[in-house]
């Protein structure tokens, strides 16, 4: 019971604070964890899936912001150590960009009608749901929007993490480039420079 | 039997090629230029060959930054997809759903197949429907590129229709090629063959570039060809004996005979005219006997009186036709008219091929005789098919006459003047026609080539032979980059009636036993068979 009670709380990362129809933030609630740049994360109800392409950290009160206190410590961890409070007053949240959602059990790989609600929970996604989700490339394209190097980042973590779920990653891989390939047809320096990333 | 998709069709034009963009799966290196394609459309399935290849790219910025080329994984994904191959097709042949249309076989193609439509290498199937199967009528005369297993055929009768011409360099296959026609013919019975075989190729036995004997169409047809002989010797030598020797008697020869050699005899202009007037004063079975038996130091100035010509004209020419005296086999008086024997085999269906021996290099012996017999025997088939009004089984057997080295008699100075112009231009109303066997068709008149119904070719390195050969032929253009990359040995390309559109083929072997029992050589059993038939059809019933 304690551990089937314990497991959503493992996968639970924290609440959707703002939304928009393509991205949603979602404020941690472990301070520093959340959820890795690339990683597939997932609201409920609706199910709505996205890829974090921002992990940032800052104070909760945006009028104060964080000095530097640790001029007498020997190191950081020590810092939090003779200063708990700061665990109140600093916020971890995470940016993540929409990429598919489900609905009646059905997969889709574009945006949802409305965006999720706030206070929806964010879950990890475990290795199977990566794995699932990945079947199909549809939703490259809205990964690969937005201010090219960084998309071209995003998108290379996401495909490298989600290539060790598949039991062939390397051919994982492979289809995959080639997807990007037909995208970014008539930008091959930049096609380049992301299927470099990709290995 | 599934076969690999070749690719889809992206673009192109019914008037320059339709593009295909090559599979990203198919190896590049195994597409060959030249191979034929089937397209398959809505409603229609298209034949053609490849004529070009094209390497493209989606971004231009591939030229100047391409991928690096250590990294196997990088290249291998943007080969097929930023970079690609497009390969050009030029659809030659359909063939709709509809069953009429299958009944009659591919069609000339009139309409292009729509964007992404899928092509596929030609399979077996394709080759057979296309080219028709090895029956009466055809003769499989090699394989198409990339398929080494299919029989490729060719319509024979379509072909001795109308003349037609085996070009290429030396050494490139002619002769195999032509062996290959000429016991076609024999062995279908489409026509009956007369060779000038000049260079004693297709007779007895000939030899490969190895050095290895190769049998000649006596051998592989013992009763149903007569060797003809210029020189005994030379089957003496080889301990065979001819079927019977060509003697010609000057009572023979004409004016017109001599005005053909003018070039090799360096005839002038006036000497040639001289010969027609001394035919004039002495009578045209005489002239040449009495012109050659005065004497040029003291009969000559007398003649050249009589006959108002310049002495000097006279003794030019009279110098020079003594070398026509000098050739062995021109008599005073012939024993027999080899004209009239001539005609009797080829009138019982039996080919006659006539070897010059030791005059294999003379081009005079080559030119004047051709044409000799060539024009007397062109005249009993006129007389002939004029006789009998009409009346098809009156008419004689339909005849080829093979000759080599025809740029010597059908330069455009002379194409008019000789039978084989008159001949190519018949077009077979006279049911004669010409193999011509050649390697510089750039020296041969443009209107006897543009005569040719079919015109085989092997590589040709001198533009204007290739601007000759392809002079008047519908796709040109693609047709020229195909030829400039043909194999130097054994590929052809074949275009004309023979073959519904132009193909290259690797020509089928000749030379070993193989290829000798596909045409019909048997063995000894049924050899002996087949010979005593033949001798009922030689020399008839009856004793």
């Amino acid at each position: 019971m304690l551990s089937e009670h314990k497991s959503p709380d493992l996968s639970r990362i924290g609440e959707v604070v703002e939304a928009t129809s393509i991205s949603f933030t979602v404020h941690c609630y472990e301070l520093h964890l959340g959820a890795p740049l690339g990683a597939l994360i997932k609201t409920d109800t609706p199910e709505i899936f996205a890829v974090v392409n921002n992990v940032s950290t800052s104070s909760i009160d945006p009028t104060r912001r964080p000095v530097a206190r640790g001029q007498d410590e020997k190191d950081s961890d020590s810092v939090y150590l003779h200063n708990p409070q700061l665990k109140k007053l600093l916020k971890t949240e995470i940016h993540a960009l929409i990429v598919g959602h489900k609905d009646n059990n059905n997969l889709h790989q574009y945006l949802p009608a409305l965006p999720p609600r706030i206070h929806a929970f964010a879950h990890h996604c475990n290795i199977d749901d990566l794995r699932k989700f990945t079947q199909k490339l549809g939703f490259l394209p809205l990964l690969l929007e937005g201010p090219p190097t960084l998309a071209d980042e995003i998108t290379s973590a996401f495909l490298r993490q989600a290539a060790l779920t598949h039991p062939d990653p390397d051919s994982f891989l492979f289809t995959s480039g080639q997807e990007v390939a037909q995208l970014l047809g008539n930008d091959l320096r930049r096609l380049n420079s992301l299927l470099r990333r990709l290995k | 039997m599934s076969i690999d998709r070749l690719g889809i069709i992206i673009g192109g034009s019914w008037a320059n090629g339709l593009d295909i963009k090559l599979n990203s799966s198919f190896e590049i290196e195994d597409v060959i230029v030249g191979s034929l394609v089937t397209v398959q459309g809505k409603n229609s399935r298209f034949f053609g060959i490849i004529s070009d290849m094209v390497l493209e790219a989606s971004d231009q910025s591939l030229r100047s930054s391409p991928p690096d080329i250590d990294d196997p994984f990088i290249t291998k994904i943007i080969s097929g997809t930023g970079a690609f191959t497009v390969i050009k097709f030029s659809p030659h042949l359909s063939i709709t759903n509809k069953a009429n249309s299958i009944l009659h076989g591919p069609e000339p193609a009139l309409t292009i197949p729509s964007h992404f439509a899928s092509a596929f290498p030609a399979s077996d199937s394709d080759i057979n429907l296309i080219y028709g199967k090895e029956d009466e009528k055809h003769l499989w005369i090699g394989s198409p590129l990339g398929l080494e297993d299919s029989r490729l055929c060719i319509d024979l009768e379509r072909l001795v229709q109308r003349s037609t011409g085996v070009f290429g360099r030396s050494g490139t296959g002619k002769t195999f090629l032509t062996r290959i026609l000429l016991a076609g013919i024999l062995q279908k019975g489409v026509a009956t063959n007369l060779v000038f075989d000049m260079h004693n190729d297709y007779g007895y036995q000939g030899t490969n570039e190895k050095g290895n004997p190769v049998k000649g169409l006596k051998l592989l047809f013992p009763n149903r060809v007569a060797l003809f002989s210029l020189d005994r010797d030379s089957f003496v030598r080889r301990k065979v004996s001819p079927d019977a020797e060509v003697k010609i008697g000057y009572a023979e020869i004409t004016p017109d005979d001599i005005r053909i050699l003018a070039e090799t005899l360096d005839l002038s202009h006036l000497a040639v005219e001289a010969t027609y007037r001394l035919a004039q004063f002495y009578g045209q079975s005489n002239w040449l006997r009495e012109f050659l038996s005065i004497d040029p130091r003291d009969e000559l100035n007398e003649l050249a009186k009589s006959l108002n010509e310049f002495p000097s004209t006279l003794g030019s020419l009279h110098r020079k036709l003594e070398r026509l005296k000098r050739l062995s086999f021109v008599t005073e008086t012939a024993p027999e008219d080899a004209v009239t024997r001539i005609l009797e085999y080829l009138n019982r269906g039996i080919h006659v091929v006539l070897e010059f021996g030791k005059y294999y290099d003379d081009y005079l012996a080559y030119i004047f005789v051709t044409n000799l017999l060539t024009r007397r025997i062109h005249e009993q088939y006129v007389r002939r098919v004029e006789e009998s009004m009409g009346d098809q089984s009156k008419e004689p057997r339909p005849l080829v006459i093979t000759i080599e080295e025809a740029h010597r008699f059908l330069t455009p100075a002379i194409a008019s003047q000789t039978i084989f112009g008159n001949i190519a231009r018949e077009m077979r109303k006279y049911k004669v026609s010409l193999l011509i066997v050649d390697q510089r068709p750039s020296g041969i008149d443009e209107e006897v080539l543009s005569q040719l119904g079919t015109r085989m070719t092997y590589r040709l390195d001198n533009e204007r032979d290739v601007d000759a050969v392809l002079a008047g032929a519908s796709g040109a253009r693609e047709l020229r980059r195909v030829l400039s990359r043909l194999d130097s040995r054994q590929q052809a390309l074949i275009f004309g009636d023979a073959l519904p559109m132009p193909t290259v083929i690797r020509t089928r072997d000749y030379g070993t036993n193989e290829s000798y029992q596909e045409f019909g050589l048997k063995n000894s059993v049924d050899h002996q068979k087949q010979m005593e038939q033949d001798a009922k059809d030689l020399f008839g019933d009856g004793e």
